[in-house]
């Protein structure tokens, strides 16, 4: 009997002491939940750890499961933020308990890489020849559509070995949205999404995947983020635009297509950029967002995100370049915020 | 007295909660089938037993079927047996028999050692080392010249079926090498010397060691190894190319019911979510009929042996 008595009473001073552990850990900083897309990871790490350092009262915790892992956990309403690549479904967005709010982060761009001895990065590629390679439909280098437009390079007669991402990936969801809208056949065939059928190539697992791919097979042809192929300093090509123009992928390019879309971009923000109008527009970009429920249930929380996302939109954009994310273009920028007063807690906006 | 039934309480306790231990095995094995069945009701509802037998995986027109990576798992595991079977044989048979004693150790550690590298480190070794040797040093001499067997037909770009079993050979090939080593030093040293004793060579020893003794041990190994590779993800999904079609030449890409599931479940929804956990519960009966029939074996070859002996 005295020995269980013994044993109650180391029970109840833990039970004391865990209870101590749990009022002090309510004395420190709102810890705001997210998860969703591995995109802007290191945009969205970098963000949380500045803001959190001028702001100590809010921490973030933010899980890179994916695009399609952070629509599941805010439909459940188990983060109080999600992030995705690619905009909700209209079916989707049936499912929610609430209206959400899809606002811009950053933006991401998606290019060709290729690994051809004697050719230098910059080759030119037109919208119908990039769908024609995925197709199966050109299947040389030499092809004289390919020639045409490289008239300066001698091109090899050798395959093209195509590569592609083999995981769901919002890389993919963009790439396949750029050639479904620049290529009829791409679009009655294939179509789009986060995971097609691919009528040719290797599959590689990541934009590490693709890479390894493209790098250890000569004559491959793949697509990866612009950061990926930046960071590997890996040959890329460029692209002919809706303008007729060739151009290269760069931070700026990306933005101009942004920048192209600004003036129709829809109140919810919910647009591609693929095939985006502007003389220096990159073709195949796309925005990344963050996923906020307008009608937030918790009135410090809802406070704490609309002040963060707030600085996310203008201190936010200034970390942008040095990450190789492009920024929001200015009017894109303020527009955003804008949107964050529709984010109310009872009615009463949180701005 | 007092101090007796305490002692069979504790008996008894013990014993119920053993039960309890080994029945928790039970019903997780038993939830594990029931949770996969579950959600994959609506991809066997839409595709019955053509998710058998069809190869559109088209996750746009939410078209799915299964056979290329089923064929995928099975050809890329039996093609890494084909290797690593004679491979570690032999070599347990040379670490065990013919090796100096100063070489003994180091090479059965190296060899062991093989099974604690990580996969996904044999996944990046596979694409950056294994997969261009192999490429250039044996599939492309081997399509210029042979290149008429539809086994060895080109194009060749690296990552393959072929690709994919050596790499799982020599993923199993320490399993398979540890196994057939204990198996081997299980023969009593006086048959061996007998068979030498009546005149007969090394060869001719090992040869009956083995056929009379060692044999149904050997394909315990080889069955060791197998599950292992059918059940591989990560370093197969690095090399093989995730091509969900079926080709004859073992140059062409593959897939496998495991890489596809590592690869899309992360952002499937909806019907092709379905339909790769379909892929795990085909996975997992794969593997129950594999390991049955093997065991079926297995015990006539020990039957057999017996009787031998």
């Amino acid at each position: 009997m005295k020995r269980i008595s013994g044993t109650s009473r180391a029970l109840i001073a833990a039970v004391a002491l865990s209870l101590a552990v749990v009022s002090a850990a309510s004395a420190e900083p709102l810890m705001m939940n997210g998860a969703g897309a591995t995109f802007p990871y290191p945009l969205y790490s970098k963000w949380f750890y500045e803001y959190s350092n001028a702001n100590p009262g809010v921490k973030f915790n933010y899980q890179s499961i994916g695009s399609g892992g952070g629509i599941k956990q805010i439909t459940a309403g188990t983060v109080n933020f999600g992030a995705t690549d690619a905009p909700m479904t209209e079916e989707g967005m049936k499912k929610l308990p609430g209206a959400i709010l899809h606002i811009p982060t950053a933006l991401g761009a998606v290019v060709p890489v290729y690994n051809l001895d004697g050719v230098p990065a910059g080759l030119k590629l037109t919208p119908d020849v990039l769908a024609g390679i995925f197709l199966g439909k050109i299947t040389r280098w030499n092809d004289p559509k390919i020639a045409e437009q490289n008239k300066a390079v001698t091109l090899p007669n050798a395959d093209i070995v195509v590569a592609h991402r083999s995981d769901g990936s919002g890389t993919t969801d963009i790439f396949t949205n750029y050639l479904a809208a620049v290529n009829t056949e791409w679009r009655a065939k294939i179509g789009h999404g986060k995971a097609v059928n691919w009528p040719v190539g290797i599959g590689g697992k990541g934009n590490e995947g693709v890479a390894g791919v493209v790098k250890q097979t000569p004559g491959a042809l793949g697509y990866v983020e612009l950061a990926y192929a930046k960071q590997n300093k890996m040959k890329v090509a460029a692209l002919r635009n809706r303008e007729g123009n060739f151009v290269s992928p760069t931070l700026e390019a990306t933005s101009a297509a942004a920048a192209g879309v600004a003036k129709s971009m829809p109140a919810n923000f919910r647009v591609s950029l693929v095939d985006a109008p502007g003389k220096e527009s990159w073709p195949i970009s796309g925005l990344t967002w963050l996923l906020v429920y307008k009608d937030q249930k918790d009135e410090a929380r809802g406070k704490a995100m609309v002040q963060f996302l707030k600085w996310a939109v203008k201190d936010g954009q200034k970390m942008e370049a040095a990450l190789d994310y492009a920024a929001l273009p200015k009017d894109v920028a303020e527009k955003v915020d804008k949107a964050l007063k529709q984010i109310t807690f009872k009615g009463k906006s949180l701005y | 007295m007092a101090a007796r039934s305490g002692k069979i309480s504790k008996d008894l306790l013990f014993e119920k909660a053993s039960a309890f231990f080994a029945s928790l095995v039970l019903f997780l094995a038993v939830l594990l089938f029931a949770v996969l069945l579950q959600e994959s009701i609506p991809a066997l509802r839409k595709f019955g037993a053509s998710f058998l037998v069809t190869g559109t995986w088209d996750p746009v027109l939410e078209k799915f079927g299964a056979l290329p990576f089923i064929y995928g798992t099975l050809v890329s595991s039996f093609l890494a047996l084909l290797i690593a079977v004679p491979l570690s044989v032999g070599a347990a048979i040379f670490i065990n028999e013919f090796a100096p004693p100063w070489l003994k150790a180091p090479v059965s550690l190296l060899a062991e050692l093989l099974a604690a590298i990580p996969s996904v480190i044999y996944g990046l070794w596979g694409i950056f080392v294994l997969v261009p040797i192999l490429r250039d040093v044996f599939m492309k001499p081997l399509t210029n010249y042979l290149g008429w067997i539809p086994l060895f037909k080109g194009p060749v770009y690296g990552p393959s079926m072929l690709a994919a079993g050596v790499l799982l050979a020599i993923m199993i090939i320490p399993f398979i090498l540890s196994v057939s080593r204990e198996v081997l030093a299980t023969v009593p040293q006086r048959q061996k010397k007998a068979v030498l004793s009546l005149g007969g060579t090394r060869w001719e020893m090992l040869r009956i060691v083995i056929g009379q003794h060692c044999l149904p041990g050997i394909f315990g190994a080889t069955i060791l190894g197998l599950g292992r590779a059918l059940g591989e993800t990560m370093a197969v999904t690095m090399v093989i190319g995730n091509r969900p079609e079926i080709f004859a030449s073992l140059f062409q890409q593959g897939y496998s019911m495991a890489a596809v599931i590592a690869n899309e479940f992360a952002e499937a929804g909806g019907l092709q979510l379905s339909s790769l956990v379909l892929i795990g519960l085909l996975l997992m009966l794969v593997t129950l009929v594999v390991n049955l029939a093997a065991n079926r074996i297995l015990s006539k070859m020990v039957a057999r042996a017996s009787r031998g002996i």
